[in-house]
């Protein structure tokens, strides 16, 4: 009786695949990789993560520099824009105040780039996730 | 903690990561993946070796 009304049937899976095209963008941006993990493509979704917060984490050992939204200059809100891609890591970076130091020295420089980078990367992995809920992808 | 990376380790660090992501992203099957994730990578880090040699040549 699974098939018995295969429009329903239809119907459901389009519901299913639309919420999805939601969910997972949103998940893969709070959480890097997530987004491939909750649509079952698990090795790919933790090396998302380990590649995205490693370089994250490494660009902020290496004091790099965290922007915030009123930062006024426009190099300032587009450092902002590419750190905002990291999502949770963003988020948990500002309420802990990390990410703190000037850029005074060539590696902190680094660093700062390290962690827009990582934002930047995590657009595209979610840019992925959604392709991948829509069947554009395998 | 303060990391501590010399040049050279922070582009390999880099280039490595950046390849993963690169690998899995614009690539469908595993086999692209891996060949593509390698082919990033050796340009990152090509890149990098060109672009200190040639800052090299400029500065003499």
């Amino acid at each position: 009786m699974a098939n018995s009304n295969p429009v329903r049937t239809k119907a459901a899976e389009a519901a299913s695949a639309g919420t999805m095209a939601v969910v997972a963008p949103a998940v893969g941006w709070l959480i890097p990789g997530a987004g491939h993990m909750i649509q079952g493509r698990w090795v790919r979704g933790v090396l998302l993560f380990v590649s995205i917060a490693t370089l994250f984490l490494v660009g902020l050992g290496m004091q790099g520099h965290i922007y915030k939204a009123n930062g006024g200059d426009i190099l300032d809100i587009l450092g902002f824009i590419g750190d905002l891609g990291a999502g949770g890591l963003y988020v948990l970076t500002l309420a802990m105040n990390w990410g703190q130091g000037a850029i005074a020295f060539a590696i902190a420089d680094y660093g700062t780039k390290f962690m827009i980078v990582a934002g930047l990367l995590n657009f595209i992995a979610v840019a992925d996730a959604y392709h991948i809920a829509i069947g554009k992808k395998q | 903690m303060t990391i501590q990376l010399t040049h050279f380790s922070a582009a390999f660090v880099f280039a490595l990561f950046a390849s993963v992501v690169f690998g899995i992203t614009h690539r469908e099957t595993t086999r692209d993946m891996v060949r593509y994730g390698l082919y990033c990578f050796v340009m990152f880090l090509g890149g990098a070796f060109v672009a200190g040699w040639a800052m090299w040549l400029i500065r003499r």
